[in-house]
C-alpha cells in the first residue's frame, strides 16, 4: 500500500513514522515503529490526522468567516459591527458558540424527533464531505478522485434532503414553507450548476480538481466567463446567499427552515452554512481563478496563493449580501431557468466547439488546450459572454422603466371651501 | 392516487419581524399564492382617544407624540391646530414657520424610516436600512437640540410653540441641508435602478385609483395612485401657503411607485425647510395661553394636517371644562391598511410583505 | 439595465466600505448632548420648591408624589410648607417636561442624564433624599434664563438655587425662599391647616 499523498509533509512524516519499511523506502527512507505488515494502520493513521487537520480547520474556518462577515457587513453599512472581545472583537465567534452551547436544546413537541436531529449533521457532513477533493496546496488534498467534479456536485447536494427534512420534521409552517422552498429552487439550480462546469472539464480533459488546476495556463475565468458566472450565481444559489437567500428570509418566514432550531443544533447549520461558503469560495477559487498556483512560487506558497484567491471570493459573498435585496420564489425560478440555463448551454456548445478545434483537429499538442489556445478562446468567450448576457438581459430588463413619478405643482385644485 | 393539497392558514403576526408593530395577519395560502388575508388589530391599543377625555388640553399632547411614534411632530400639529380652532386663537407667525419646518423635518425622518424599513422587507440586509437611519439620526438630533427629545418630541402647545429654537440651531440646520442631497443621492444610487428592486416592486401591489378613492386612502399612498391630494396645497394650514413645492404622483400605484413617491417627497420637504429658513420671521412664538384651557362648551373643531403618511385629524368636542368632552383621532394608517386586502390577494408571500411595507403603516396609530 | 444599476449598488456599498463608520461606541465614546435634552435624573431645589404641587398636578401620568406638613413656624405669614415626600416613579415618566413647565417657582428641572437603569422597579423611584442630595445639573429645557447664561449641564458646573432662578425675590437674602421671617408669628393658623396633606 502507498500513501497517495506523498509530497504531504504531514502526511508523510505520519505514516513513515509508523509505518514506513523496505517495501516503501524510496520515499520514507527508515524503519517505522510498526512491524512489517501493519502499513494500513498507518495508512489509516495518515488519512484520519489529515482528517482531522481538515475538519477542524473547515470548522474553524467558519467560525473566522463569522466574524469576518459581520466585521465587513457593518462596514459595509457604516458601522462598527463586533470589536468587545479580542482584538477587532475576533473571539466573537466564541462568545457566540458559548452562548449556544448553553442555550437549552427544544426540540418541539410535535417534531419528528428523529429526523430533527439528524438535519445538523448531514447538512454539516455533504459540507465536510465536499472538502476532500479541495486541492489546498500543491499535492494537499484528501482525495484525488478522477470524478472531483461530479463528487462536489452530488455531495454538496444533500444539502437539499436536509433542508427538506429539517422543514418537515419541525412541524411549523412557516419552517415548511422554507423547506419547500428551497427544494424547489436548489434542484433548478442545479442544472446550470452543473452544465457551467462541462466547459471547465472538457477544456482541462478530466474531472479531477487537480487536473483541473494544472491546466489553468491562465485562469478559467477568462476562457470560460460565462461558466464563471453562472457557477457563482448557482453557488450563491445553492448557499442560500443573497439574492438568493428565499429559504431563510428572515423578513418573510422568520428564520425558513431553521425556524425550530436552538441551541447546539443551531450552531451546526450555521457552521455548515458558513463554512458552505469557504467552500465554494475555494471550489471557485480552483475550477476558475487557477487554485493554489499562482505567479510566483506556487509550489512553495501555494496555500498563500489559493487562500488570496478564497478570501477573494468570499469577499464578494459578503459584498453581495450586504448590497442586493432578494428576489421572489417565481423570479428567481425565472432566473434559472430563462437566464442562467441559457448562458450555461451556450458556454457549453462554445467551449465543445473550442475544444473539438483547438484539442484534437488543429491542436499543435493533441488532445490537450495549450497557453496560446487559451488566450484565442478567452478572445473568443469574453465578447461571446457579454453579447449573451445583453440578449438574454430582456429577464432583467422586464417592466422596468424609471422615470414613474412624475412631478406636479397642483396650482389649479381649488380650496376645499370653494369645493363646497 | 390524487395528491389532495388543501389551503393554509398562518398568523403572520403578531411577533413576526416585518409586520411593523403588533400587526397580526390571518393569511390563507395556497401555496405561496395569498388566498385571503384579514389584518387583526388592537394589540397596540392603549385607549388614546378615552385617556384624552381624563386629561386637560396640554396633557394631550403627549398622548398625540405616541400615536405616529416616527412622526410625532406632525401629530402635536394637527393636535395643536384642532385645539386652537376650538379656542379660537391666532398662532403668531413665527411659531407657524417654525411648525411648518419641524413638520418638513419630522416628515423627512418618517419617509426616510418608511422607505429603510421597505427595503429591509424587500431582504436588503439592514445596509439601506443604515443608510437612511444616518440620514434620519442627524434630523433626530436637530429636534433634541430643538426640544430636548428626539422622538417623542413634544414641540407644539396649542397657540405657538414651546420655546424658540437655540442659537447653535441654526448652523447645524444648514450643514444638515448641505449634507441632505447626498446622502439622499446615495440612498437613490443605491435602489432606484437596482434591478432587483424593480422586479420586486414595478407592478406589484398595484392600487387603482378609483379603489383608493373607495377607500378614502390619503397621503403617499393615494398619490402614488396618481391623485395630486395634498392638505399643504388643498387646505394650507399654518404658513403652507408660501411655500413653493410640488407634490409627486405616481403612474400607476404600485409599490415602487409609492417608494418613489416617498423619496420624491423628502426631496420636497428639503425645498420648503429652506424656503422657511429663507422667511423666517422674528417675533413672538407663543400666543399666552393658560396652562388649563377651557374652550367654549360645545365648540367643536376638526384640524388636519398632512402627516407624512396620509391625512391625520383630530376632531375635538369641547364641554367647556378643562379636558375635551371627545377626541376621535382619524389616523391614516388604520385607513390605509384596509386596502391591504385589495392589493394582497392573488400575490405571493413575498409580496404581500413588500406591499405592507410600502403602505407604510404605524401600529401605534392604528390602534391609538 | 443588463445589471447596470446592480453594479452602482455595488459601487455605493463600497463607498461606505471605504468611509469611516458612523456610529459611536456608546460607553467610551459619546454623541454631543445638547443643553435641553430632557433627561432623567430630575433636578430639584428645596430651597425654591413650596410645595405647591403643581407639577403633580400636571403630570399627566400623576407620577409624582408630594407630601407636605406645615412648618413649625409661621404658616399664615408665608413660612413654606416642609415637603416630606417628593417621589418621582420615572419608571412611569415619558419625560414629556410638563411638570417643568407648571413649576412657578422655577424650582423642578428636568435632569440631563439618561443611564439609570435598574434591576427593580422600585429604585426608578426618586426620592425626596435622592432629590436633595443628587448633583444638581439641570436641563435647560424651558429655561430661557440658563439657556441666556450658556449653562450645559455636561460641561458646566452643578448650579446652586440661587443661580436657576428667573428672578431674585428679596427674601432670597434669607436661606430658604419665604422661609424664616424676621416678623413675630402667630401659631394660631397652623392647627387649621392640620387635614391638608
Amino acid at each position: 500500500m502507498v500513501p497517495f499523498l506523498q509530497d504531504n509533509v504531514i502526511y508523510r512524516g505520519v505514516y513513515c513514522w509508523l509505518g514506513g519499511n523496505e517495501g516503501n523506502a524510496q520515499w520514507c527512507g527508515g524503519d517505522g515503529l510498526l512491524p512489517g505488515g501493519y502499513e494500513w494502520v498507518a495508512y489509516f493513521v495518515a488519512g484520519l490526522t489529515i482528517m482531522l487537520i481538515l475538519v477542524n480547520g473547515a470548522l474553524l474556518g467558519a467560525a473566522v468567516f463569522v466574524w469576518a462577515e459581520r466585521r465587513l457587513l457593518a462596514r459595509f453599512q457604516a458601522r462598527r459591527g463586533p470589536n468587545r472581545w479580542g482584538p477587532w472583537g475576533i473571539l466573537q465567534p466564541i462568545a457566540d458558540l458559548v452562548k449556544l452551547l448553553i442555550k437549552e436544546d427544544i426540540i418541539p413537541t410535535a417534531a419528528d424527533r428523529i429526523a430533527f436531529t439528524l438535519v445538523p449533521i448531514i447538512m454539516l457532513m455533504s459540507l465536510l464531505l465536499s472538502l476532500a477533493v479541495l486541492p489546498f496546496a500543491r499535492n494537499t488534498y484528501l482525495a484525488n478522485l478522477n470524478i472531483g467534479v461530479l463528487y462536489i456536485v452530488a455531495v454538496s447536494s444533500m444539502t437539499t434532503i436536509a433542508i427538506f427534512m429539517a422543514g418537515w420534521a419541525s412541524a411549523n409552517k412557516f419552517a415548511m414553507f422554507g423547506a419547500m422552498r428551497g427544494v424547489t429552487m436548489l434542484i433548478s439550480y442545479e442544472i446550470p450548476l452543473i452544465l457551467s462546469l462541462v466547459g471547465v472539464v472538457l477544456i482541462a480533459g478530466s474531472m479531477s480538481l487537480v487536473s483541473v488546476v494544472e491546466a489553468q495556463y491562465l485562469p478559467f475565468i477568462l476562457v470560460q466567463p460565462l461558466g464563471a458566472l453562472v457557477f457563482m450565481l448557482g453557488i450563491s444559489a445553492e448557499l442560500n446567499r443573497t439574492p438568493f437567500d428565499i429559504l431563510e428570509a428572515e423578513s418573510e418566514i422568520v428564520a425558513g427552515y431553521h425556524t425550530e432550531y436552538s441551541g447546539i443544533k443551531f450552531a451546526l447549520i450555521q457552521a455548515a452554512e458558513m463554512a458552505g461558503v469557504l467552500a465554494a469560495s475555494g471550489f471557485l477559487a480552483t475550477l476558475f481563478l487557477g487554485g493554489w498556483s499562482g505567479p510566483f512560487l506556487s509550489t512553495q506558497l501555494g496555500a498563500l496563493w489559493f487562500l488570496m484567491k478564497l478570501s477573494f471570493f468570499v469577499f464578494l459573498f459578503i459584498w453581495i449580501r450586504a448590497t442586493f435585496p432578494r428576489l421572489r420564489i417565481d423570479q428567481i425560478m425565472a432566473f434559472a431557468w430563462k437566464f442562467l440555463l441559457p448562458l450555461a448551454m451556450i458556454n457549453f456548445l462554445a467551449t465543445a466547439v473550442q475544444v473539438y478545434f483547438f484539442g484534437f483537429y488543429h491542436g499543435d499538442v493533441p488532445g490537450e488546450i495549450t497557453r496560446n489556445e487559451q488566450w484565442v478562446m478567452a478572445a473568443i468567450n469574453v465578447p461571446l459572454a457579454v453579447a449573451s448576457i445583453v440578449a438574454f438581459g430582456h429577464f432583467a430588463r422586464e417592466g422596468i422603466r424609471v422615470p414613474a413619478v412624475r412631478l406636479e405643482s397642483i396650482v389649479p385644485i381649488p380650496r376645499v371651501a370653494e369645493v363646497d | 392516487m390524487p395528491i389532495r393539497t388543501e389551503p393554509v392558514t398562518i398568523n403572520i403576526g403578531p411577533q413576526h419581524p416585518s409586520t411593523h408593530g403588533v400587526l397580526r395577519l390571518r393569511v390563507t395560502f395556497d401555496g405561496e399564492v395569498i388566498v385571503d388575508v384579514e389584518p387583526i388589530f388592537g394589540y397596540l391599543h392603549r385607549g388614546s382617544e378615552k385617556l384624552a377625555e381624563e386629561r386637560n388640553y396640554v396633557q394631550v399632547l403627549t398622548l398625540t407624540d405616541r400615536l405616529d411614534y416616527v412622526a410625532s411632530m406632525t401629530n402635536n400639529q394637527a393636535y395643536c391646530l384642532a385645539v386652537e380652532k376650538l379656542m379660537g386663537v391666532e398662532v403668531p407667525e413665527r411659531a407657524q414657520y417654525l411648525r411648518v419646518m419641524t413638520a418638513e423635518l419630522q416628515r423627512m425622518a418618517s419617509h426616510l424610516v418608511a422607505a429603510g424599513f421597505l427595503l429591509q422587507d424587500l431582504g436588503a440586509l439592514a445596509t439601506p436600512l443604515m443608510y437612511c437611519f444616518r440620514f434620519r439620526e442627524k434630523i433626530l438630533d436637530l429636534f433634541e437640540m430643538l426640544c430636548g427629545a428626539r422622538i417623542t418630541v413634544s414641540y407644539m402647545r396649542p397657540g405657538g410653540v414651546f420655546a424658540d429654537a437655540p442659537e447653535d440651531f441654526w448652523p447645524a440646520l444648514d450643514r444638515l441641508m448641505g449634507e441632505a442631497p447626498e446622502l439622499l443621492g446615495e440612498l437613490e444610487q443605491l435602489l432606484m435602478e437596482n434591478e432587483i428592486v424593480l422586479v420586486r416592486t414595478k407592478n406589484v401591489g398595484v392600487l387603482p385609483l378609483d379603489t383608493a378613492i373607495a377607500y378614502s386612502i390619503s397621503g403617499p399612498v393615494l398619490r402614488a395612485s396618481g391623485l395630486p391630494w395634498d392638505w399643504r396645497k388643498a387646505d394650507p394650514y399654518d404658513v403652507y401657503d408660501r411655500m413653493q413645492f410640488d407634490i409627486p404622483i405616481g403612474d400607476r400605484g404600485d409599490n415602487y411607485d409609492r417608494f418613489r413617491v416617498r423619496i420624491e417627497e423628502v426631496k420636497q420637504s428639503m425645498r420648503i425647510v429652506s424656503q422657511c429658513i429663507e422667511q423666517m420671521p422674528p417675533g413672538p412664538i407663543r400666543t399666552e395661553l393658560p396652562f388649563v384651557l377651557r374652550p367654549p362648551a360645545g365648540a367643536e373643531a376638526y384640524g388636519r394636517v398632512e402627516a407624512p403618511k396620509g391625512e391625520l385629524g383630530f376632531y375635538m368636542v369641547s364641554d367647556g371644562s378643562i379636558a375635551p368632552y371627545r377626541c376621535k383621532i382619524r389616523s391614516p394608517s388604520l385607513i390605509n391598511l384596509t386596502v391591504l386586502k385589495e392589493l394582497l390577494v392573488g400575490w405571493k408571500l413575498a409580496d404581500m410583505i413588500v406591499t405592507l411595507g410600502s403602505i407604510d403603516i404605524n401600529m401605534g396609530e392604528v390602534d391609538r | 439595465m443588463y445589471g447596470l444599476g446592480l453594479a452602482k449598488g455595488l459601487m455605493v456599498t463600497m463607498k461606505n466600505f471605504i468611509r469611516p463608520p458612523f456610529t459611536v461606541q456608546y460607553p467610551e465614546e459619546r454623541l454631543p448632548q445638547h443643553p435641553r435634552f430632557r433627561g432623567e435624573e430630575f433636578v430639584w431645589y428645596d430651597e425654591r420648591c413650596t410645595g405647591c404641587a403643581s407639577c403633580a398636578k400636571y403630570c399627566p401620568l400623576g407620577i409624582i408624589k408630594i407630601v407636605t406638613s406645615p412648618s413649625e413656624t409661621a404658616v399664615l405669614e408665608g413660612d413654606k410648607y416642609d415637603i416630606e415626600v417628593f417621589d418621582i416613579d420615572i419608571g412611569r415618566c415619558m419625560f414629556c417636561g410638563l411638570c417643568v413647565e407648571a413649576c412657578p417657582y422655577d424650582a423642578l428641572f428636568m435632569g440631563s442624564g439618561f443611564e439609570r437603569g435598574r434591576y427593580q422597579r422600585k429604585d426608578l423611584v426618586i426620592s425626596v433624599d435622592e432629590l436633595r442630595q443628587a448633583v444638581k445639573r439641570p436641563s435647560t429645557w424651558f429655561r430661557p434664563q440658563l439657556e441666556n447664561a450658556r449653562y450645559d449641564p455636561q460641561e458646566g458646573e452643578p448650579l446652586a438655587w440661587e443661580d436657576v432662578g428667573r428672578e431674585k425675590w428679596p427674601w432670597h437674602k434669607q436661606e430658604k425662599a419665604g422661609a424664616k421671617i424676621n416678623r413675630t408669628v402667630h401659631r394660631g393658623g397652623a392647627e387649621s391647616s392640620q387635614d391638608k396633606k
